[in-house]
């Protein structure tokens, strides 16, 4: 694969160290049209059978889930299984779950173009409607969790009769503002994303319903250059808003537990062990949808192995910060010298009533990553997959970890209580993902799951410096990523 | 539409010339020559942005990041405001006690926290989220007032080839609004720099 370009290179830079080969971020040389069809094609064309054996299900879920909020808001909070001293359970468990699945969006679209990955082209849309779904899915449970739904606006700061207003030295509220800041911001960049898209889509309809949708959502764009200036600075100044946003988001949900006074939720290294908690269940999700989006509808040439090795490599990062994060709030419970606290950590983890819950949690969250160690482990989708499935439901039991085994034994023993959830939790849990896939199939079905635009501007033919593009030329970025191509080298 | 056998009533208006280019090497050398001859109503239309067209275009910077900036700042200042009226005493500290009454809120004493502008640090968060919402308004609506959209139609989208920019096109359009277009001098002038496919595209009055 190696081409003779290199060795010409290697004798034009003798003394530099050897440039190595980048592998391709789209393979078997593809062309632009072959990108658009393609993309485009998924949404054009009849939905695969598997499309319908997902769909149906997903919409009887959602229908199950929609049932469970109108009894639980028919018969009073009862329904669900918290009682004194356990009062968050599986449904805050659940609203940080999904929204820490809501992060790896922004961090792909955000972060990652702010340190020029370019890789990220081909899995930003879909990690960033994963996002927006998965957001969507959080934001239920809080809402129904304050009892009566139907006064939710309370949260709002809008003036009212009573000339009451929201208390807002309450992390709570900071929460309402960070969570509904990020869906707006994350629906913003992402509709910005799609709008050359759209009009792509606009531009290979015939006549009707459909191209006048699409022609409405595209807003008229004809890709001028100077609208795509404008566009490139409005996307950067998104992504540089959208990083401190993202995690600020998990920072302020975990306030919501740090600020108290609880043992073992009052730390200081809540905010980074959730934030790196948050990409890496986000990133396990993401892997979760895109390696059987990529098999289904045969995008293998742009959701390349190169792809799902990075991401597989963030996973083992971030699930290893994870990792230090719990065995440092260990050690800091027995270096704190506060008992309550060390007690907490005792009952969570050696001798309490949930510790399969803390050993569930550990051995998916911190044990399967480092499977990712070994590079063929990466190359492998069905590990992946399995790794993936462990982070999924790791990241679950973490959450469940520190919200209700820690609250099962609160400060007073005269309360406490073992938590037990009843159907109606765990079938609203159930219902929601019904709801996420259910909004996930309906985007494949509508939306290009990939950037089509964004996709085609990394290719090599669209470096417009790129004379012959037969030959590679040595760019500024082939410098920057040496090391990664050379270890890329050594093991293929 | 056999435009060649029936005479036309209809009034037409000259848009301009559509020049399609092969590749993105192409493209971007037409524009450094479309720049050099000195046009200014002129634009290239490609399927993704391409690095450093601004510069053969010579395009200057866009201006989006300076209403941005006023953007958030409005949001910041909006939280600050919102915060410190309904949570503290600070407005009557200043001497403008009146804007509370004005507004009806009074400092809301929760949790025995103090009501006096030291609170400050607890209203950081929702400061922070504002700022962030409020630029991000301003990005999409000031992208779309810099860009001259959402528009209904534009002339070029009546040429049948100019359809292709969404996929595999490059084109170059010098706008007849131009002072240095002409018909011919344009039109040779984009054949010279290896156009193909050269149009005249008249916008339906």
């Amino acid at each position: 694969m190696e081409s003779t370009a290199h060795d010409s290179h290697a004798e034009a830079y003798t003394g530099a160290p050897r440039i190595l080969d980048r592998e391709p971020l789209v393979l078997n040389n593809r062309s632009y049209s072959w990108i658009t069809n393609r993309i485009c094609g998924i949404v054009e064309n009849k939905q695969p059978l598997l499309w319908w054996i997902l769909m149906v299900p997903s919409v009887i879920l959602t229908g199950v889930m929609v049932f469970c909020f109108v009894y639980l808001i028919s018969t009073g909070v009862g329904v669900w299984g918290q009682k004194q001293p356990v009062a968050w359970a599986w449904d805050i468990t659940n609203f940080v779950f999904w929204i820490g699945i809501g992060h790896a969006g922004t961090l792909i679209s955000a972060i990652l173009f702010l340190t020029r990955q370019k890789w990220r082209t081909s899995v930003n849309r879909a990690a960033e409607a994963m996002t927006l779904f998965a957001v969507m899915c959080a934001g239920l449970f809080p809402a129904f969790h304050v009892g009566r739904v139907w006064m939710v606006w309370f949260l709002a700061p809008i003036p009212n009769a009573n000339a009451v207003w929201q208390n807002f030295k309450s992390p709570l509220l900071w929460d309402v503002f960070a969570v509904s800041t990020y869906f707006t911001v994350s629906v913003i960049f992402w509709y910005i994303g799609l709008i050359p898209d759209l009009a792509t889509l606009r531009d290979r309809c015939k006549p009707g319903l459909k191209k006048l949708l699409y022609g409405m959502f595209a807003l008229g764009w004809r890709g001028a250059n100077r609208h795509w200036s404008h566009y490139e600075t409005a996307y950067m100044l998104l992504a540089a808003l959208s990083t401190p946003l993202v995690l600020s988001v998990h920072s302020v949900v975990s306030f919501d537990f740090a600020t108290s006074i609880v043992p073992g939720w009052h730390t200081t290294i809540f905010p980074p062990y959730f934030v790196a908690g948050a990409i890496f269940g986000g990133f396990a999700m993401v892997l979760t949808l895109m390696i059987p989006v990529s098999k289904i509808y045969g995008l293998s040439d742009l959701i390349t192995p190169k792809h799902i090795d990075n991401m597989a490599k963030i996973i083992l990062l971030t699930g290893t910060i994870v990792g230090y994060a719990y065995c440092m709030e260990f050690f800091i419970a027995y270096y704190g010298a506060n008992k309550y606290e060390l007690q907490t950590f005792q009952l969570r983890g050696l001798y309490g009533p949930s510790t399969w819950a803390y050993y569930f949690m550990f051995g998916f969250n911190v044990f399967a990553p480092q499977l990712f160690w070994y590079r063929p482990f990466r190359h492998n989708l069905w590990v992946v997959m399995f790794v993936c499935m462990c982070v999924n439901a790791g990241m679950w039991f973490e959450r469940y970890v520190i919200i209700a085994t820690t609250l099962e034994r609160h400060l007073t023993p005269g309360s406490w209580r073992i938590y037990e959830a009843t159907w109606v939790d765990k079938v609203t849990f159930l219902g929601t993902f019904g709801f996420f896939m259910m909004l996930f199939l309906m985007f494949l079905r509508f939306l290009p799951v990939i950037a089509i635009g964004e996709v085609k501007g990394v290719l090599p033919q669209s470096n417009p410096h790129n004379e012959d593009h037969g030959k590679e030329s040595i760019q500024e970025e082939d410098l920057m990523n040496y090391a990664d191509r050379h270890v890329a080298k050594a093991t293929a | 539409m056999n435009e060649d056998l029936s005479v036309s009533t209809t009034l037409k208006r000259v848009h301009g010339f559509l020049a399609e280019f092969d590749s993105v090497q192409e493209l971007y050398h037409a524009a450094e020559h479309v720049r050099d001859a000195g046009y200014q109503r002129w634009d290239v239309h490609s399927p993704f942005p391409i690095h450093g067209m601004d510069h053969a275009m010579g395009v200057k910077r866009s201006k989006l990041p300076w209403f941005v900036f006023f953007g958030g700042m409005t949001g910041t200042a909006i939280a600050f405001t919102l915060q410190t009226l309904t949570q503290t005493t600070f407005w009557g500290d200043i001497g403008l006690g009146f804007l509370q009454t004005l507004a009806e809120t009074y400092p809301t004493i929760v949790q025995a926290k103090p009501t006096h502008i030291w609170t400050l640090p607890a209203f950081f968060p929702v400061m922070f989220e504002l700022t962030i919402l409020f630029s991000a308004f301003t990005t999409l609506f000031g992208l779309l007032a810099l860009m001259g959209l959402p528009r209904l139609n534009h002339p070029l989208f009546v040429s049948k080839r100019f359809a292709k920019f969404s996929d595999d096109g490059f084109f170059v359009c010098i706008e007849a609004r131009d002072p240095k277009f002409s018909q011919e001098g344009t039109k040779s002038f984009l054949e010279k720099l290896g156009g193909k496919n050269i149009e005249l595209v008249e916008d339906v009055i």
